[in-house]
């Protein structure tokens, strides 16, 4: 039988920040290390998935998985720069939205 | 390495947040040997860097600074303060300064302060560019000359070297230009010999308060214990405390890769790291590594004007026009181009509503992303109407003519003939004056880290009873 998975309800933590002007940073916090291991060992996060959430190309996603904090966290190109004219989030923390609509079939 | 403990007091994740003062309390109780506390970031963007201004309150820099001077007097322990006025260049530094100088008055204080401007001369960075020793930062443009001639501030993250000088000086406080951020909590301890990874990863947490504990908070203070091989990890208010997995996470914050963090001449790499809980709210630290990059690397960080802005807000309520929006502003902007306004100048809508916090990479306005969901359309939206030109003349013109042209608009199917914009202000133009980009965002090696930027800006400033000697 299939379950349906989705972020919001797998994560504890699901939020987006500038690291440095250049790139923003998705940190997922999982609940616990066996939903972290269910994620991790499945790649259900993978540069391709962000690349598409976030209109950028797939080599411009990188995504660390982070065992201490059971997280994984993508790093990718800003649009624009921080505070270049027509920037929309300076510091990057309201970027996370997409994520949080995420859902596999398991 | 020394046998005995190093204890620090961080008040706050940026100067001017300001604490609980009964935190604080409970940290001095604690008998630090260190009060430190970044003062900055990048993260507000690039016009405080370019203008010389501060993004934090003078009245609560000021406030956080007296708690921390004060303290540090009563305990005899070193106060240091990185990233002075929230950018660290010379402006900056400039005013932190002044608020010392008034607080070392107003208490009648006596101690000794070095300060550290992080400036570095365009003559130093042209001559690195020519030699090739200049490093791009992921997606960061080649710096060029007309980058670099038109950068208004350029400052150097600098590492521990020089703050270890001042501090092996004896001086009671050290004022620094733009740090890498660890290096006000790392430096004292490193300079006493403690392990400098442990120190560097120690003043990483703690550079943020209390944002690493759990609730966290940017507002409210940090402690940490380094000894031989860990450091332990403190909240001072019975409200927080540190998990395993809240120091973990704080390692993701802001940064590219947990494992590895770069910074002024080395890495810090967390790859064989353990947190260990030791009840009581408090978290055990072991096996941060120090791998030391060759050359030597410092990160630049500079600013220039681009233009002048001009903003209007304004909200719409009428479900026609709403429907219709991304087409009515193509139209509105086509308009305004026909008509000459703003040729040399940058139009955005901010559509709030709509797709103004994520802009073209809404998934909710692009069709087919994935995650994309349908639902009903919004019953209101804000619009900020953003004009980007040479003067600020220019930049009021395009927002003028850009509003009163939506405000009239006639689109399609349009009944509401009498206006399209509800404005909450009169006036609902406003001139933001300039408008900066970071021009500069690279590596430069260097040779002597402890002389960088320079040896002669460098000074000890002693007060006695508040007054300013010599």
């Amino acid at each position: 039988m299939k379950t349906k998975l989705r972020l919001i309800d797998a994560a504890r933590v699901i939020r987006s920040k500038n690291s440095g002007p250049y790139e923003l940073t998705l940190d997922v916090l999982f609940a616990d290390r066996k939903t972290y291991e269910l994620f991790r060992d499945r790649r259900l996060i993978d540069p391709p998935l962000v690349a598409g959430l976030y209109g950028v190309a797939e080599g411009e996603v990188s995504v660390v998985w982070f065992e201490p904090a059971n997280a994984v966290k993508a790093t990718l190109r800003r649009r624009l720069p921080s505070g270049a004219p027509g920037d929309s989030d300076i510091y990057g923390a309201q970027q996370h939205g997409p994520l949080l609509g995420l859902e596999w079939e398991l | 390495m020394p046998s005995s403990e190093f204890r620090v007091l961080s008040p706050t994740a940026i100067l001017g947040y300001g604490f609980p003062a009964a935190s604080f309390e409970a940290g001095v109780d604690r008998r630090p040997d260190l009060i430190a506390v970044d003062a900055g970031s990048t993260d507000p963007g690039p016009y405080y860097l370019g203008s010389g201004k501060p993004f934090t309150n003078r009245a609560f820099v000021k406030r956080d600074l007296r708690y921390m001077l004060v303290a540090g007097r009563k305990l005899g322990v070193p106060v240091v303060i990185g990233t002075a006025g929230g950018s660290g260049a010379a402006p900056h530094l400039a005013w932190c300064r002044t608020i010392i100088e008034e607080i070392a008055r107003e208490e009648g204080l006596s101690f000794r302060m070095a300060v550290i401007p992080s400036d570095v001369p365009k003559s130093v960075v042209r001559a690195a560019l020519a030699a090739g020793k200049i490093e791009s930062l992921p997606y960061v443009p080649p710096l060029t000359e007309e980058a670099l001639e038109g950068t208004t501030n350029l400052v150097a993250q600098i590492g521990l070297e020089p703050v270890m000088a001042a501090l092996g000086e004896g001086v009671d406080v050290v004022l620094a230009g733009r740090c890498y951020d660890p290096v006000n909590f790392a430096a004292l301890p490193a300079l006493r010999g403690y392990d400098e990874a442990l120190a560097l990863h120690m003043g990483k947490i703690l550079e943020c308060g209390a944002i690493a504990a759990t609730p966290g908070s940017g507002a409210d203070c940090a402690f940490a214990t380094l000894s031989g091989d860990a450091f332990v990890l403190e909240a001072l208010n019975p409200l927080r405390k540190f998990t395993v997995e809240s120091a973990a996470a704080h390692t993701l914050y802001e940064k590219s890769d947990p494992y590895h963090l770069p910074g002024p001449g080395g890495v810090l790499d967390l790859s064989a790291c353990s947190f260990e809980e030791l009840g009581g709210g408090a978290v055990a630290v072991r096996g941060s590594r120090h791998v030391p990059t060759i050359p030597y690397k410092v990160k630049l960080e500079g600013a220039r004007p681009v233009g002048f802005r001009t903003v209007c807000v304004a909200g719409v309520r009428d479900p026609i026009l709403i429907a219709s929006i991304e087409e009515v502003l193509e139209a509105v902007r086509t308009q305004v181009r026909s008509m000459g306004g703003g040729e040399n100048g940058e139009l955005h809508f901010h559509v709030y509503g709509r797709n103004g916090v994520m802009g073209d990479a809404e998934p909710m306005t692009a069709a087919g992303m994935p995650g994309a969901t349908i639902r009903e359309a919004p019953y209101e939206l804000g619009i900020v109407i953003e004009a980007v030109a040479a003067s600020q003349d220019e930049a009021d013109t395009l927002a003028s003519v850009t509003r009163s042209t939506l405000l009239h608009y006639g689109y399609r199917g349009r009944i509401s003939t009498a206006g399209n914009l509800a404005f909450p202000f009169s006036p609902s133009d406003t001139p933001m004056g300039k408008v900066y980009e970071f021009s500069v965002y690279h590596l430069m090696e260097l040779e002597d880290p402890e002389n960088f930027p320079s040896r002669e800006g460098r000074e000890t400033v002693t007060f006695n009873k508040g007054r300013i000697e010599g």
